[in-house]
């Protein structure tokens, strides 16, 4: 399968996907520059890296949601292609419509950066079909502004669609307040679109891809992506 | 054609918990404050714009305003001046 990495000035994850796609996972890996007008006609994924796209000037992702290549990128997805947005990813997601809600300061006002442990909360989508439901997954954060908001209807659709992806836990997968490492909604860490192709999380699975890391929880995302991609499973999306 | 200076207010809606604002409050309450309340922190957001009239330069701002400068999910935007200036003389 083919992965395409956007690389907006300020990103600084797009290196390190590139290596958990292209090395860790050996799968073709290109990167996209943001001026892009263009897409290559064969990709089946496209991921949004993590970074300070732009400084995080005005709001996180408020400009790079205007990047030439976004154009493509909301076409893409609009069309069934695959998006995955990783920390400031998912803050463009947001920004650009492709997601609800939105992303505050983190509750403590800091820049959080540590192993967090999240539960799975559905596993019936082409990111997330090589883990179980309810696993713990073990992988880093790295964020101030990481506090996802939706207004209370908008979460109320969010829980009736089961668009909530991976919550925020303790060790023994207990979603609580105390778990919570930056204040999101619900616990949230990571959100799929009805549609069930475009997915935002904001911890970085491509920092666990290999044991010398720490943790090797991440690349189940990725090869959950590539088994959706070329064995053909048959995931059950709740298509609208 | 005639140019505006404006000036743009954002500020997190209401209902949305405005975690700098509590933390300056806190601040302001240790330093002999004890009487202000409801400390809210927002942007303010100037700029200088060309249009037919103050109308036109008025809608501008607000289409700016909802496109770019402000996330209606969390925000709310608010002109607070919008007049017309002198043009300035391009630099060389």
């Amino acid at each position: 399968m083919k992965f395409g990495i956007v690389v907006f000035p300020g990103s600084n994850c797009d290196w390190d996907t590139f290596h958990a796609l292209g090395t860790g996972l050996g799968e073709d890996t290109t990167f996209l520059w943001h001026q892009d007008t263009q897409l290559p006609s064969d990709l089946d994924c496209i991921v949004l890296p993590g970074g300070f796209s732009y400084g995080d000037y005005l709001r996180s992702g408020a400009i790079a949601r205007f990047s030439p290549i976004m154009r493509e990128v909301i076409r893409f997805a609009r069309s069934g292609g695959l998006v995955l947005g990783i920390c400031n990813g998912f803050q463009i997601l947001c920004e650009s419509g492709l997601l609800p809600g939105a992303f505050l300061r983190n509750r403590s006002l800091r820049f959080v950066c540590r192993t967090v442990f999240l539960r799975v909360e559905r596993t019936d989508t082409p990111f997330t079909n090589m883990l179980a439901p309810g696993q713990l997954l073990r992988i880093p954060i790295a964020h101030g502004e990481g506090n996802y908001y939706a207004d209370p209807e908008t979460l109320a659709q969010l829980r009736a669609n089961g668009q909530i992806v991976l919550r925020y836990c303790d060790e023994t997968g207990a979603v609580t307040d105390a778990a919570n490492p930056n204040g999101s909604v619900d616990n949230i860490a990571a959100l799929i679109n009805r549609e069930g192709n475009v997915m935002g999380i904001m911890p970085h699975p491509e920092r666990a891809c290999e044991a010398l890391l720490g943790s090797t929880d991440g690349l189940a995302i990725f090869e959950s992506l590539r088994r959706f991609c070329t064995a053909a499973v048959s995931v059950t999306l709740q298509r609208t | 054609m005639p140019h505006f200076r404006t000036g743009v207010i954002v500020m997190l809606q209401r209902p949305i918990l405005d975690v700098q604002g509590n933390t300056v409050e806190q601040a302001l309450h240790a330093i002999g404050f004890e009487m202000m309340h409801n400390v809210r922190i927002g942007k303010y957001i100037e700029l200088e714009l060309e249009a037919e009239s103050a109308q036109r330069a008025r809608q501008l701002v607000e289409d700016a305003c909802r496109q770019l400068l402000a996330n209606p999910v969390i925000e709310e935007y608010h002109i607070a001046r919008l007049e017309e200036v002198p043009t300035p003389e391009l630099a060389p």
